[in-house]
Parts: C-alpha cells; structure tokens; sequence
C-alpha cells in the first residue's frame, strides 16, 4: 500500500469490506472461499421459497425436508 | 561647504558645554575597575567590512551553502530566520493554559502533590515512613484547628480594631470612617464578583462561586505562616515548611507581602475581617503569577525578580555568568528573558546601511567620531554582567558542572527532541553525559522514563507514538513511583501548554490501565493533578479528566477512591473541596451509585464540620449534572441522603441543598415527583422563613420540582409559593430577580395553573414590578424577562400581554420599546392576532410605526423582526394601515442614513406578501418603481438589501404587471451584476434568475447574451448559493434564447485557467443541455473535444458526466453517440482524462440500468477494466464506482466473470485489487453471486460442487 493510500478513503473501504463475513483477501485458500460460497448458496437456497419449492418437486421431499437438509450441511 | 562649517560650530559648542558640565559633576570612580587601561591588549576597533569576522556558526554555514547563488542580501539570510519567526506565521500559536485561566482555576497551582500514602490492600504493615489515611486525616484535622486559632485572632484583632474605632468615632463622630467605606466598597465588589456566577454550579461546569465566598479558613492569611501554600510548591516535597523560601523567586514572592496573596485576596476580601489597612490590595495581588509571563515586562514583579532584568541582555551576550543561574532559573524568568532578548533585537542599534535608506543623500554628512570617543559597550550591562547582583539573596557558589547548558541549545544525545528551556528544570540531567553504566539500576530507569517523557512532550509525532507505546508496555516494569513522580510535576508546571497537557493526560491513562491496583498509593498524587481538569473551561480537557478519574477509580477500587479523597471533603480551601465534589460524582458514574450512596450518606451526616457536609452535598449535586436522567433509579435515596441538609444549622449546607435538589429535579424531569414528597414540606417552609440567598435556592428548587407534578398538585403548590414569589418581585437583587422570572415561568407552564389565576393573580404584579425600563438595561434579565412574558402569553393569550404591552411601545426609553417590541413579535408568531380587537389593533400598529420610526439603531433587527411578524400576523386586517405604513417606507428609503434605508429595503420585501394579500397592487407597483429608482444607490448593502425588496415585489405581482416593465428593468440590472459584494451579487442573481426563468420573453435576445458574459464573472464567488444560481440562470437563458449562443459562451470559458470556473461553466453546460434536451448540445460539445487542449478536453468529459447525471434515463438516446469519445478518453495517457470519463460511464451506466443498453455498457467496461491498477486515489475511486454501475447496470454475474481471473493471480498486487473489487462487488450483491460463482472441483475428502444447481425439472 502506498503512502498516500494510507489516509485516504480507500482503506477504509477497505477496513469496511473486511468487516462483513465472507469478504475475501489476497490471502485467501481456495478451500476457504469454497466454503464462503457454500455458505452464501445454502443461505441463499433457504431464504428463497420459491427455489426451495423448485428443488422440493425436484428431489420428491417436502419443502421443510429440504430446509432442514440444507441447514443441516457440515461447514455451513 | 557650509554644512562642514555649520557642523564644526555646533561641535565645538557642544565641546565646550560638556567641559563645563564635566567641570560641574566632578565624577570619582574605582580607577582599578574603569580606567581606560582595562581595554589594553584588546582591538580597539572594529573593522566594518570584514570578510571574516562572521562568528554566526549558522550564519557561515549556510553562507557556505549559498556561495554560488547571487540575490539581495536580505533574502540569502532569510533562512536565518526561521526557527522563532516560524511559529508566528501559520496555524495558531500554541497557547499557555495558564493564560486563559482566571485566579479561581490557578489556584490549582496552590496544592502539593502530596507523597505516597500506604496501600491497606497490601499485606504488610505500613513503615513508619508511609503516609497512611490516619496520618492524612490527623494532618487535616491539624489544619482545621490551626484555621480555627487564625480566626480566632483575626476575630479578636478585629474587636480590638473595632473597640478602637468606636473611640475614634466617639470623638469625632460626624466624620465617616475610611474603613466604612472600604467595608462597603468591599461588599459591593463580593456582589459583583460573585452575582454573575450565582447558579453556575448546576448551569455549566464552571466553578460555583456559591460558596466560595466568605470562606472563613481564609483569613489565616493574614498572619504570614508557614503552611501556607504558594505557587512554588509544586516540586513534590514531603513536609511543606521549607518551601516557601526554597526557590530563588521566593525573596520576593511570599515573604514580602504579609497580606493575602493574589489568589486569596479577590474571593474573601467583602465578608470578612478585613480590618487592617494592609488589607488593601496591593499592586502584588493583582496578578496571582506574579511572573505570569502574560505582560513581563510591565509587572513590577519583573524587576524585582532577582536577577532577571538587569542581567537579561549579558545572558545572551555572555554565556559564563548566567551558567551558574540557568539551574536557578525558573521557568516564568525563561520567559521573561525570551522577551527581552527580542526586545533588544528590535531595538538593535541602526546600521549604517538603514541609517542611509532612513536619511536623504543631500544636506547630511557622515561624521567621524570624535577622537576623545572611547567605545563603552554598554556598560550598564557590562557591569551588571558580574554575578553579584543576581545572587545577593541566595547566593551560593556555583558548582562547576560541565554538562551544563548554554545559551545555543546543545545537540540532544540520543535523537531526544529539542528541549524548550522550561523544560531544563525537569529533563535537565538528561543533559549530562553521565556515563549509562555508571548509574544505579534505578537511576538508570529514572533517566529511561525522562527520554521517553521528553519525546512524548516535544518530540514529532512518530517520536511520539514510540515512546507513548513503550512507556505503556514497560509500564509495570518502571512501577508507579518513578512514572508518576515524573509525570505529575511536569502536569503542574506553570507554563504548561493544551497539547502538552493532553499528551500527558494521555500517558497517565494508558499506564493507569497497565498498572491497575499498583497505582493505589498514587491516587491522591494523580488526583491533585487531574482534578483541575474537571473545572477548566475547554470542554475536552473536561472529559479527557472525567475519563482518567474514571479509569482511576476502576484501576484502584472504591475503597482507595474514597481514602484518598475523604480527607479532601473537609479540606479548608474550597477550591480543593468543589474540585473534590466533581471528582466523586465521576468515581460515582463509574462504579455506580449505589456503591458510593453509604458513603455519601455518612459524609452528608457529618456532625464534626459543615465543609463535609456541604461537599457531601455538592457531590449529589453534581452527581446529577453529570449523569443526568440516569439518577432516576436511585432518586429516592439521594434526595433522602441530603434532604435534612434544608434545616441544616449553616446556611451554605441549606443553600447547596436546595441548589442539589434543584439539579436532582432538572435531571429526573419530567420524573420522580414521589421522591421529592419529603422535601416539599420543608422546602415550601423554608420560602416562608428564609430571606436572601438561602430563599433563592430553595425558589430555584421549587422552580424545578413543580413541573414534575400531576396538574392539581402543580397548581396549589404554585399559588403557595406565588404569594412568597410576588413578594420577592420587589427584590432589588438581580439575581434574585433572575431567578424569581424563571420559576415563574416554570411555574406557569406546568399544566395546572389556570390562566384566570395568573391573570388576576400574577399578571398586575409582574407587570408593575418587572416590566420597568431598568430590566431592559442588563442583557440577561431582558432575555429572562422575555421568555418569561412569553410562557405567560402560552396561558393567557395574546390579547392581554399585547393590551398590557402595547402602550409601551411609544416609552421614551429605546431598550424598553426594543424589549417590548420583541416580546409582541414572539407572542404574536406563537399565537397569532386573532384575538387582537380592532381597537388594540389600531393601537399596535400605531405603536409600531412609533418604535420603527423612533429607533436610532437596530443592530440584532428586532425593530424590523417584529415589524414583520405583527403585519404577517395581522394578514387582512393590516390593509387600512397599509397606506400608511408605505408612506413611511418611502420617507425612509429617502433618508440620508444608509441603515435606515437599508432597513426599510428590507422591510418591504418581509411584507410583500401581505400586501399582496391585501390586493394593494397598486401600491406595491408604485413602491416598485421607487425601489427603481434608488437602484443607483452607492452602499452596496443597501443596494442589496434593495433589490431584495424588488424580488420580493416581482415574485409576489408577477412580471406583466410589474413596474416598472422588465423590459426597463433587466438593462438596468445587468451593470450591477458586476458588483463583486456578495449581498449585491447574491440578490441579483436571484432576481435576474427570477426574470429569466418566468418572464424572459420580455427582454431582447441581445440583452441576454450580455448577461451571460456577466455571469461567466460570477461563477468566481466564493458564495456556493450564487454560483448555484448563476448556474442554474444560464439554464433559463437557454432556454429563453436557445442554447447555442449561451452554449458557445460557456464552452469558450474552458479555456480559462481557473479550476472552479471550469467546474462551474461544466455544471452549466449540463444543466443548459437538461433543459433544451441533450440533442441541442452534445454535436457542439463533442465537437469540443477535437481541441487539443487538456482543460477543454477534461471540461468536457466532465460536462458529460454531469449531462448523464442530470438526465437518467434519457441517456440511453445518446449512449451510443458518446461512445466513441469515451472509448478514446478512456484510452488517453492523461489520468484525468480517464478519471472522469470512468465518472461519466458511472452515471451513464446508472442511468440507464435496465433500458438495454448492455452491448455498450459492456463495450466501456472493457475499456474502463484495465484501470483498476491505477494507484491514484481520485482515479481508483473513479474506476471502483464505474465497475459498481456496471454492477446495477449489466448485473454482478458479469463483473464476477472480469474478476475471477484475477482472484488468485500469483502475483499478490493483482490479487489485491482484484479481491477488493470482489469484496464491494459481493457487498454490493452477494445473492446474486450464489448461482454465478464458478463450478469448484472436489478434492479427496472435501466436496466444493453444489449440485443443486443442476438440478432440473
């Protein structure tokens, strides 16, 4: 990072950025921003109705089946 | 030559006089000492231009330095300058706290930091050396008593003074007595004194003079003793009985002046015996640091001080002499002799060069100095050069110390930072060059921690962090003792300045947290120090104290806290004791209260002395200060903890009582009525039985209590107090009076008062009482007065406080009819004039025009404030007048008093409406073309003022009916638009705006353009209300003309150099493309861009960031026509350039998110993508907000696909920005990301695909 970057408000977006779970970083290991993509995808699965709906039809299991199996995934 | 004979006369004739005067005053002196022989072996003369003789180290350094550049001599020495010069130029001046302090807050110079005392937690018992809370107290204890044998004496040598003066009077008795009249003169300055800072106490932090002011303890001064305290205690001694004398100042100081001292002397001198003539004050009691360092020079102190006036010049010509007094030196005598040496550089002797610029070539000579002149070098100085004088008192043989400091400030070893030479006295052995190895292990640690507190104090800011880091880190390691006996002292230093202070604030807070309970013998050390904190009127140095104490009392517990200040309750200073108040009410905000309420309880009981009492008391009071609405829960128990304090036997503890009631109240509003249900009997009592002061606070209590309670209570309760109220109206007090106002008025705002009772109860009373012309004088009883009349008229309505008033306004007394006129104003806007009857109307209105006519100034615009509000309240009803009312504008708008027109400009504008309203048409017109008429006037705030009033006319009657026609009008606006004041210029543009945009079509094409020109000039001011303005007039003016010659006008101001011009011609350009469509524009714009020219080419990509910022979606009609020039924006080598054209292609893409303009958005992404390694902040910032609009534009899964490549680059700089693009991106929509993230494959034992995804129906 350079001087001048210091104090401007890069880096505090910066700070900022890192503050939410799931951001990423330089360092980041590919199995750790696999497992932030599990997450964001299981989460995401949950808090929409009509997808669980969607995949509820698809696998032949009521809705609160597949909820629970998602919310149920190791690591997540 | 005549001049030579003239020359000649004059010298031989004042020759001759001098012989006779010689011949007259036989001089005879030491020959050993002045005989011309002392000055053999030395050259006599100087030659004057000698190559060599420059002895300025620096001087030759730099001359060295500068052998090759060739400029005016003044210049090559310029750099010689810096250094002293320096910090006069630029931001402020660092200021001394002492300074701004008044005699009150110095005395916190008075305490000592007391030594060590015994930590109990410890599991030893205590050495005979350690000071243990028995001994502490035992002290006290002792002090009181010896205050108590002083009062006695003082009392009995004021009888005998007294018995005395009875015989005198008894002789002759017609004659008044000297003493009576100094008693008097006394009294009336204890009033003065402490009248202003009656309810300070719970009003501000400041300090409460309540009770600061016949404090009995004080008269032991007027014995000398030994005990007493001086400034000069502040070195950390253990007994303080050879302090006094200990310092080389204190010859003058203490001893001299047998009377009290500065800071005793203001507070006590009205109550008290003050019997002997002594006790006038003398010029030393004027200023409490007599060497105050503020005006040097000038107090008497200066040149008594030993030593420091007559060798103050030798000491930086000579450095020998003064070594053996710098160690003396205190720092107040530094400062004096800083000033000196400045004041002898001013008045330095003249060089020949000035004496040439000074005097005319012709009708001068230069003579040569007479034969028989022998150069004395100041012999004054000379003379006094010899250490004797300075040293008579004191004298002691001087140590041969090599380290010592000299006159230039030596290299500091080590990269210590610069010592200022107040600082000699505390870091001086920082100076000698002991040998590191040869120091004891704890001498060694004491000089560590004086390295790391100089830097911290004076060194950079770098220096700074390190040493504040690794003071914190070693602080256990170093150990309370030896930081605070460092520490502390430094904190007391008179010549302390804000920043300094605050850094060490700030050391101690970082190393009280690190030490935790090992700082427990220090607290009352730390206290000493911090407490004055809590008193100082910057608001900061406030809270950083209530922070440390805070963090003290955490650090060393309750127990600690309440032993090391309990002796201070009943201390006999006052200062000490209000000092001790504020600091438990903190200790009691961060512990809680409930820990310290046993404690109060018992302090609030004391029977041994009413100074525990009152302070006790006063804790509660500020307790409820500082932690406000959070008492609530412990109310019951506070107000039970000091409610017998109202039948306290002294009247201050009765006083303090009610004031600390009174705060408890204001904090716990609109709360906690039940818990006052035990003081309302006394407390409505003891207004029946309590006069003066006393009856004051329990008033203020009362005021505050009565709006906590339910209507019914609130209204017997306040006709109880009412009668002692109407009595108290007559008070001749002011303060009483203040206070008197306000309850009423808290008692007449609470609910249940009916507004009949106050009517006929209060109302004839408070009229005749406080509605008087003297109430108008004094600044704060007007405004009082004021809101009082005001609540009052919330009850009773307007009619009777404007029937009551409105005769008033035709008083003689302009104050009075200014207070009047302000009070109709308010009670009119809060209530307005609906029950105002056509006779009290016509009354009004006559007194208005009265008061404004016969006004002789109207600084604060009350006059015109209330003017204004009466006639807007008054609407309709205001027409009959109105002829009236104009005929005075008029006769006013031709007075030869600039205000006067100026008020009466402004005046028409507040009414306009109104008249408006009143269908007086006729009359605004007629009052438009007088307005026209003074348009030539020269003020320009009448000129302002002016066309303010014309704007008003305009807006209200429209521009077909205006007169004079806008056609007349406009031309005669447009010179004045070269006015550069800012209330010239700002009312213009307002008012040609206001032509343009509704009545444009009245005024010539031509016309037009010649304003555009004069706009170009006003997008300079500096006002941002008048470049908006201006900017958006040109808009109106395209569009009354059409955009093409204003367009052309705006796009030739590219080329102008200045950067806020260019900004404003590019906002302009954008709004005038908004209002006459883009398609007007941009082919000319765009044009524009083919000038080779960085400026015209940045103006115009700035124009179009701004054009797609104004227009939104209509920008997908012109997305594709732009993208080219874009492209190759984009592409430039300039970063400007890139800069705001990835700004345009933000707004552009925001614009038109969603409308289908994908395929080009994605053509500029590609262009804007291979910036994002860009470094420069404004650039980068441009870029990441242009991706974040291709976010919302084309989507997250698309700028996701620009980023995977990147996300694990090998190279960590790529994978740096790519990961922060990322992060916003994922921010900005994470959801959206979920179904484009790309397929991971499984490794071994870990699953990293989602199949759900594929799932399919």
């Amino acid at each position: 990072m350079q001087a001048s970057d210091r104090f401007n408000i890069n880096s505090q977006l910066e700070h900022l950025q890192a503050k939410y779970v799931g951001t990423g970083h330089a360092d980041l290991t590919r199995f750790e921003w696999a497992v932030n993509i599990h997450r964001d995808t299981y989460a995401s699965y949950v808090g929409h109705y009509p997808i669980m709906a969607y995949f509820a039809v698809a696998e032949n299991e009521s809705i609160g089946r597949e909820r629970y199996n998602f919310m149920q995934v190791p690591f997540c | 030559m005549d001049v030579d004979t003239e020359i000649q006369r004059v010298k031989e004739e004042r020759q001759k006089m001098e012989k006779d005067l010689a011949a007259l005053t036989s001089l005879t002196f030491d020959t050993d000492l002045y005989n011309a022989n002392k000055y053999e072996g030395y050259e006599r003369s100087i030659a004057v231009n000698d190559e060599d003789d420059n002895l300025d180290g620096a001087e030759n350094e730099i001359a060295r330095k500068m052998a090759s550049f060739t400029a005016p001599k003044q210049f090559l020495k310029e750099p010689l300058r810096s250094g002293e010069d320096d910090d006069m130029s630029g931001f402020k001046q660092p200021s001394k706290i002492i300074d701004r302090e008044d005699d009150y807050r110095r005395r916190r110079l008075n305490r000592i930091i007391s030594p060590a005392r015994n930590d109990p937690f410890l599991d030893k018992t205590p050495g005979p050396e350690v000071r243990t809370y028995a001994d502490v107290m035992r002290e006290e204890a002792l002090k009181r008593k010896e205050e108590e044998v002083k009062r006695e004496i003082a009392k009995k040598k004021k009888e005998e003074e007294e018995s005395k003066a009875k015989e005198k009077d008894a002789e002759k008795p017609k004659k008044r007595n000297r003493w009576d009249v100094s008693q008097d003169e006394g009294a009336a300055d204890k009033k003065a004194k402490t009248g202003s800072d009656w309810d300070l106490p719970d009003s501000t932090p400041g300090i409460g003079r309540w009770d600061a002011t016949p404090t009995p303890g004080r008269i032991g001064d007027a014995t000398p003793s030994v005990s007493r305290r001086n400034r000069w205690d502040e070195t950390p001694t253990p007994g303080r009985l050879n302090d006094s004398d200990a310092t080389p100042a204190g010859g003058v100081t203490p001893g001299a002046t047998p009377a009290g001292m500065a800071w005793d002397a203001t507070p006590k001198l009205g109550g008290l015996a003050t019997p002997t003539p002594k006790k006038q004050r003398s010029r030393w009691d004027e200023t409490p640091a007599t060497m105050g360092s503020a005006t040097p020079g000038a107090t008497p102190a200066a040149a008594y001080t030993p030593g420091v006036t007559p060798f103050g010049a030798a000491d930086m010509a000579t450095p020998t002499p003064n070594a053996i007094m710098r160690s003396a030196m205190t720092p107040e005598q530094y400062n004096l002799l800083r000033w000196e040496k400045d004041i002898e550089d001013r008045n330095r002797p003249l060089t020949d060069e000035e004496l040439d610029a000074m005097f005319p070539q012709e009708g001068y000579k230069i003579l040569d100095p007479p034969a028989t002149y022998v150069p004395i070098r100041t012999p004054a100085r000379k003379l006094l050069a010899t250490p004797t004088p300075m040293a008579t008192p004191l004298y002691n043989i001087p140590e041969e110390n090599r380290g010592q400091q000299f006159d230039v400030p030596k290299e500091m070893p080590g990269g210590l930072p610069l010592m200022k030479p107040e600082d000699y006295q505390y870091f001086g052995s920082l100076l000698n060059e002991d040998n590191e190895e040869e120091l004891s292990p704890e001498e060694q640690k004491e000089r560590k921690i004086m390295k790391l507190l100089l830097k911290v104090k004076n060194g950079t800011p770098p220096q700074r962090k390190t040493a504040l880091r690794q003071l914190t880190d070693k602080a256990r390691e170093f150990g309370a003792g030896p930081l605070f006996n460092r520490i502390l002292p430094l904190l007391m230093q008179p010549t302390l300045e804000d920043q300094e202070r605050h850094l060490l604030v700030k050391v101690i807070d970082r190393v009280l947290y690190k030490l935790d309970e090992l700082v427990r013998p220090y607290v009352h050390k730390i206290l000493v120090v911090i407490e004055p904190l809590l008193i100082d009127e910057d608001y900061y140095a406030r809270v950083e104290g209530r922070e440390i104490i805070s963090n003290l009392s955490k650090a060393a517990g309750l127990a600690t806290m309440i032993a090391a200040m309990r002796p201070d309750i009943d201390n006999i200073d006052e200062y000490v004791r209000n000092t001790t108040a504020r600091a438990f009410s903190v200790v009691a905000s961060a512990l809680g209260i409930p820990a310290l309420l046993p404690f109060l309880k018992a302090v609030c009981q004391s029977k041994k002395s009413w100074q525990a009492r009152h302070t006790g008391i006063k804790i509660v009071q500020q307790i409820a200060i500082l932690i406000g609405c959070a008492v609530l829960p412990h109310l019951r128990s506070l107000v039970e903890i000091i409610e017998h304090g109202l039948n306290d036997e002294n009247q201050k503890v009765r006083t303090i009582t009610a004031l600390s009631l009174a705060a408890l109240a204001e904090a716990a509003a609109p709360y906690g009525i039940e818990s006052f249900d035990s003081v309302l009997k006394p407390l409505w009592k003891g207004i029946r039985s309590h006069r003066g002061k006393v009856l004051a606070a329990f008033l203020k209590a009362i005021g505050f209590i009565i709006p906590l309670m339910d209507a019914i209570y609130a209204s017997y309760y306040t006709k109880e107090v009412m009668v002692i109220l109407i009595r108290e109206f007559q008070s001749p007090d002011e303060e009483m009076k203040k206070i008197v106002l306000k309850v009423v008025k808290q008692c007449v705002s609470t609910e249940g008062v009916e507004p009949d009772y106050i009517r006929n109860d209060i109302l004839p009373e408070f009229f005749r009482n406080f509605w008087v012309r003297r109430m108008a004088l004094d600044r704060r009883n007007y405004k009082q007065l004021v809101e009082t009349t005001v609540e009052i008229a919330n009850k009773v309505g307007v009619a009777d406080i404007v029937g009551r008033t409105v005769e008033d306004l035709k008083d003689e007394s302009e104050p009075y009819r200014r207070m009047v006129m302000e009070t109709i104003e308010k009670v009119v806007t809060n209530l307005g004039a609906s029950d105002i009857d056509a006779r009290l109307e016509e009354l009004l209105i006559d007194g208005i025009l009265y008061a404004f006519q016969e006004q002789t100034s109207d600084d604060a615009n009350v006059m015109l404030n209330g003017f204004g509000a009466v006639v807007n309240t008054l609407g309709h009803k205001v027409k009959p007048y109105l002829p009236q009312i104009c005929g005075t504008i008029k006769w006013r708008l031709n007075n030869k008093s600039a205000k006067v027109r100026q008020q009466a400009a402004d005046l028409i504008s507040r009414i306009a409406v109104v008249m408006k309203q009143c269908g007086e048409e006729q009359l605004m017109g007629h009052l438009g073309v007088v307005l026209y008429e003074y348009l030539g006037e020269e003020y320009p705030e009448v000129l302002g003022s002016i066309l303010g009033a014309l704007k008003a006319i305009v807006n209200v009657i429209g521009m077909t009916k205006m007169t004079p026609p806008i056609k007349d009008l406009l031309p005669r606006l447009t010179p004045i638009l070269k006015n550069r004041h800012e209330k010239v210029q700002e009312n213009c543009i307002d008012l040609v705006g206001r032509i343009a945009d509704r009545g444009a079509e009245f005024v010539p094409a031509r016309e037009w353009m010649r304003i555009c020109f004069e706009l170009l000039e006003m997008l300079k001011a500096h006002k941002k209300g008048i470049r908006r303005a201006t900017v958006n007039t040109f808009g109106y003016i395209a569009k009354a003309i059409g955009p093409q010659d204003v367009l052309a006008t705006l796009l030739n101001n590219l080329k102008v150099q200045e950067r806020q011009n260019r900004v404003c011609t590019t906002v302009a350009i954008a709004i005038v493309a908004e209002t006459c469509s883009p398609f007007t524009v941009l082919p000319a714009l765009m044009n524009e861009y083919r000038v080779p020219e960085l400026n015209v080419q940045n103006g115009v990509l700035k124009s179009l960031s701004f054009l797609f910022e104004y227009i939104g979606e209509m920008g997908k009609d012109y997305i594709y026509a732009v993208t080219p020039l874009l492209e190759d924006a984009l592409m430039d080598r300039d970063l400007v350039h890139r800069q705001t054209a990835a700004s345009a292609v933000k707004h552009m893409a925001l614009g038109v998110a969603g409308l289908g303009c994908e395929d080009a958005l994605i053509h500029l992404m590609n262009y804007v993508w291979p910036n994002i390694f860009e470094t420069s902040p404004h650039v980068i910032n441009a870029v990441t907000e242009a991706i974040e609009g291709m976010r919302v534009a084309l989507g997250a899964a698309v700028v996701l696909n620009y980023c995977l490549q990147g996300l694990f680059h090998p190279a960590r700089k790529v994978r740096e920005v790519y990961w922060k693009i990322y992060n916003s991106l994922y921010i900005g929509a994470q959801d959206a990301l979920v179904a484009s993230y790309p397929v991971l494959e499984d490794e071994e034992n870990n699953v990293f695909s989602r199949p759900e995804l594929h799932i399919f129906v």
